[in-house]
């Protein structure tokens, strides 16, 4: 949940470990479950939080199990946060340690900021996914284990010479085997599938036995699983039946004989009506409302890429609200399309990724020289080259930046959360066509596929997006004649005119030469272009930006500076740091240019100003360069976001240092 | 008023040449083959009877590429190979809109090459003219895709190893619906071709032999010399037996033993054979046939004219069509509902 972060509410995000944490506020709830069969009364409890990674092949349907049990928590109204992971094969070699594919889910009664550092339960499909995450799983916390699958020669695959669930390598933490395969063929022995069919629900089976442990409601996952299947009853049933049968597994077997209930979050949200949303969801979301505010039709120009198409696809279902996506050949047909129609008075927006920022450049540029509106959407992945496609990273704002060949300013703005991502929309929406410019959206993977709850905004609180085209001469020549200057900018905002095409008298010629300045005919006049790249740059400089707020409680010495979806991990540590006494500082850019006015200012106010950065240190390169600061870079480059505990003992030493 | 140009709103007055000019001058060498173009262009524009405000020249880079600033239209004059990618956002999302794209042989075919396919196959609303001089001019004077192999230039001093493109094959190939070639000394004929050309829905693609009389001048000698042009030159007419030289001695045959076609004298004993041309031809294989007729040495047969104009789905008009379905079936977007989706919670103070 983004919260304030200067809200008096705010609460340690899982200071210490996060299994300590648990055990911690483990509460005996009053009522208790009647048993199963043998008529044993089940003990409940009440957490605050927990972290559940769901681990198997790519193929295992974890994603979905992930997404089904995210759902579920969020209609029972915690706050949440989730990560998914994946490997960019679609099917990577089954029970191999890169096929393997995991989503975690951290769910609270109170407001939180990231998808959790170590998991409190790990769901393990096979040995690989065994293998690959008990790493992350503090000592003490549950697993529950498909022993179906940790056959000899599938425990070989991985390495693992002797079965770790015999060879005492698991002592200390709290296994669950579970015949996980076994138990869905057996629960569906009578729908008459293939054994091959039936197997596949054994995901469902996981998710309804963990749904039993946390009291999840079921009503959704059911409905859902017969909408998925509408065309195949038979299966839908089968799914839903696999899913109760491992409800009731939880319910009867002895082996599980605790449940845990986590309250909802009611103290963490303000008043409204909420769904949960991944940020490429309420990035989409944004584009729409954004076409809907400045009454423009909205086209899209894209080329499929991770993990960017998702947007592409959202928005292509939606062309009741005149929405234009064109699949383009290539990424550089994508943005051209796109510019084309902005050039025809569309919302004109551009999507991609990695590699496909690259592409695109050339055309960037041409947008800046026309000076026409066009949101440049990239979801961040590791690189350089094909690099991690489905792993984040925030490695692209210098191509953001400069990217370009010559003087090139670009405005950038980066969302902070999955549910920012709407709200980011709208902002770089309102640059790019109040500025008439092209506009990066930077977001990246994390974001894009990890979701939150998100207050349902009403639509008379969207920003009014609304420009004005023009329709008439707007320059007077010596003689008296009426003409129209495409290049006579807005003494306020710099930007030029931006005269449609079907608008009698007003037609014009704009292209990549540099142009004279007012009237656009081209000039290779030296005066002019120097005049030229300044006022471009002028322009871009004199974008309104709020300020830059501080959070700073207790006149800190040391600042935390951060950009994009850094937030919520960096936001975790500040808290930790605060609730152990530290006194620290936290700001966090949205826009990266221009900065905010007040930056250099707030920049000075500190002793020390830390950088944390999912790349080896751009915006600290950015600030260093512009405004003399001895900033210090934290980085980290693995594909996946900070954990919360790691950067708070980064910024604790450099509190101390 | 054709189909191609129903959506376009008209012109309230009557134009002239003139209303096509801008007030730019015109850089291009003297002597160079645009000119001819431009003017056919501008002479030709008014017949269409267009709003002028509703028609936009889009091109890339290139000598050819310039032409938009001298069009009184609107118009962009954007980066090297792209204009088919940016004039099918704009012509897609504006179906009100006459877009004309202008091209030369390095620009759409080299750089540009995936563009141009891909617009011909998609069909969009574009009136593409390509000029094909056979050379690069404004980077001053390399081989260009349309060069023929072995042309001695400043990159390729002991001759250009690569085959060269024939852009009419390469369009007929890419599924386009109307492909047509003429040469700008010819206004005549090049006026025709491009009427026909604007007549069509979706993707036309003009081939324009264009002269560069700075870098490859006298490439198209032998079909502009008249005595040797009546050897050279096939005139492509729909419906017209395929015949050329003096009083038509020859003939455009099909091979009966290969299927491929060949020239031959004409004879009261063949006159039957000689192939009647038929530009609307659902199947493009004997217009393709028709594109190979040519010598790419001696451009000895080189037909002009339309080789192919038939009627398919244009990509702007589906695209549309798919925003009114929408509609209709699921009614005019609501966004309060759809921000809201299914599955909410709501908290309450």
């Amino acid at each position: 949940m983004t919260s304030q972060v200067s809200s008096p509410a705010e609460q340690a995000d899982g200071a210490g470990g996060a299994n300590e944490v648990s055990q911690a506020n483990e509460a005996l709830v009053g009522e208790q479950r009647g048993g199963g069969q043998h008529g044993a009364v089940k003990e409940v409890r009440r957490l605050d939080r927990v972290i559940i990674r769901f681990a198997g092949d790519s193929g295992d349907g974890m994603q979905l199990t992930g997404d089904r049990f995210t759902s579920e928590t969020a209609s029972f109204g915690n706050d949440l946060s989730t990560l998914p992971n994946f490997p960019a094969e679609i099917r990577a070699p089954a029970g191999t340690l890169p096929g393997v594919s995991s989503f975690q889910l951290h769910f609270a009664d109170h407001d939180i900021l990231t998808p959790g550092d170590a998991p409190n339960v790990l769901v393990a499909m096979n040995p690989a996914a065994l293998k690959a995450n008990i790493g992350d799983v503090p000592r003490g916390g549950e697993i529950i284990v498909n022993t179906d699958e940790f056959a000899k020669r599938a425990m070989a695959k991985v390495g693992y010479e002797t079965s770790p669930l015999e060879d005492g390598s698991l002592d200390g933490y709290r296994v669950h085997p579970v015949p996980l395969t076994t138990l869905t063929i057996e629960a569906l022995k009578d729908f008459g599938l293939p054994r091959k069919e039936a197997e596949r629900s054994k995901n469902m089976f996981a998710l309804g036995l963990l749904s039993w442990m946390y009291h999840r409601p079921t009503e959704g996952t059911e409905r859902f699983l017969r909408q998925k299947f509408a065309k195949k009853p038979q299966i839908a049933e089968a799914n839903v039946a696999a899913f109760r049968a491992g409800w009731n597994f939880g319910e009867t077997t002895e082996d599980f004989a605790v449940s845990y209930e986590v309250a909802p979050a009611t103290q963490a949200f303000p008043t409204g009506t909420y769904r949960n949303i991944s940020g490429n969801l309420a990035l989409s979301y944004g584009l729409i409302a954004a076409s809907r505010q400045a009454d423009l039709p909205l086209y899209l120009g894209s080329y499929p890429i991770t993990p960017a198409s998702d947007i592409l696809h959202e928005l292509s279902k939606h062309k009741n609200f005149g929405v234009r996506t064109f699949q383009a050949e290539d990424e550089i047909a994508g943005i051209g399309a796109a510019l084309g129609a902005a050039f025809g008075g569309s919302l004109a927006v551009t999507t991609t990724s990695g590699p496909g920022v690259a592409l695109k450049s050339e055309t960037i540029g041409l947008a800046v020289s026309l000076e026409l509106p066009l949101l440049v959407v990239d979801i961040q992945r590791g690189g350089p080259s094909t690099g991690l496609p489905t792993k984040t990273e925030q490695a692209d704002l210098l191509q953001a930046m400069y990217g370009r060949n010559g003087e090139a300013p670009v405005p950038v703005v980066a969302p902070r959360t999955p549910a920012d991502c709407f709200d980011a929309a709208l902002d770089a929406a309102r640059i790019a066509l109040t500025y008439r410019t092209p506009v990066f959206l930077l977001s990246d993977g994390y974001l894009a596929n990890g979701s939150e709850p998100w207050r349902i905004p009403d639509l008379d609180e969207l920003p009014d997006l609304r420009v004005q085209f023009t329709t008439g001469p707007n320059h007077t020549l010596a003689d008296g004649t009426e003409v129209f200057w495409p290049y006579k900018r807005d003494p306020r905002t710099l930007a030029r005119p931006w005269a449609l095409p079907g608008t009698p008298g007003l037609e014009h010629r704009i292209g990549g030469i540099e142009k004279q300045d007012g009237t656009g005919n081209i000039s290779y006049d030296p005066a002019n272009h120097d005049f030229m790249v300044r006022t471009r740059q002028a322009k871009v400089d004199g974008i309104d930006v709020p300020d830059l707020e501080v959070d700073d409680p207790s006149g800190a010495r040391t600042l935390v500076l951060g950009w994009g979806s850094t937030y919520g991990p960096i936001t975790a540590a500040v808290r930790r740091l605060r609730t152990a006494g530290e006194s620290i500082a936290q700001a966090h850019l949205r826009h990266l240019n221009p900065f905010p006015r007040n930056l250099g200012d707030v920049l000075k106010r500190y002793d020390k100003v830390v950088v944390p950065e999912m790349n080896l240190g751009q915006l600290a390169t950015l600030i260093r360069a512009k405004y003399l600061v001895d900033a210090h870079s934290y980085n980290q480059v693995n594909g996946m976001p900070f954990k919360a505990e790691q950067l708070a003992t980064a910024l604790k030493e450099a509190i101390h240092d | 008023m054709t189909e191609a140009l129903k959506l376009v709103p008209k012109a309230e007055a009557k134009q002239s040449m003139k209303d096509f000019k801008s007030d730019q001058e015109v850089r291009w060498c003297p002597g160079c083959g645009d000119y001819a173009i431009l003017a056919a262009v501008q002479g030709f524009m008014p017949e269409l009877g267009l709003a002028k405000e509703n028609i936009v020249f889009v091109s890339g880079i290139g000598c050819s590429s310039r032409f938009p600033y001298y069009m009184n239209t609107y118009g962009m004059h954007s980066i090297h190979g792209r204009a088919p990618a940016i004039a099918t956002g704009l012509a897609s999302s504006r179906t009100d809109l006459s877009v004309w794209v202008v091209t030369g042989d390095g620009d759409a075919l080299s750089i540009g090459g995936n563009h141009l396919i891909h617009a011909l196959r998609r069909n969009v609303n574009l009136k593409i003219l390509l000029f094909n001089n056979r050379i690069y001019g404004l980077t001053k004077g390399q081989y260009s895709p349309t060069s023929e192999v072995g042309k001695i230039t400043k990159s390729t001093p002991m001759g250009s190893l690569d085959a060269p493109f024939n852009p009419v094959s390469l369009a007929l190939g890419a599924e386009a619906s109307f492909v047509a070639r003429t040469v700008d000394s010819d206004r005549k004929h090049l006026t025709e071709v491009l009427r026909a050309a604007a007549d069509h829905p979706g993707t036309a693609l003009v081939e324009i032999y264009q002269n560069c009389n700075i870098f490859n001048d006298g490439a198209f000698d032998a079909l502009k010399d008249k005595q040797q042009a009546e050897e050279a030159v096939i005139r492509l007419e729909h419906g017209q037996p395929i015949r050329f030289g003096p009083e038509g001695s020859k003939g455009v045959v099909r091979d009966a033993a290969t299927g491929d076609l060949k020239v031959v004298p004409v004879t009261a004993g063949n006159e039957a054979q000689v192939l009647v041309h038929d530009a609307h031809s659902a199947s493009p294989t004997t217009a393709f046939a028709l594109s190979r007729l040519a010598d790419p040495d001696t451009l000895h047969y080189t037909p002009i004219g339309v080789f192919r104009s038939v009627d398919r789905p244009v990509y702007d008009t589906l695209m549309a069509d798919q925003l009114d379905t929408a509609i209709e079936q699921y009614g005019k977007g609501d966004l309060a509902a759809l921000l809201a989706g299914n599955d909410t919670w709501t908290v309450i103070g």
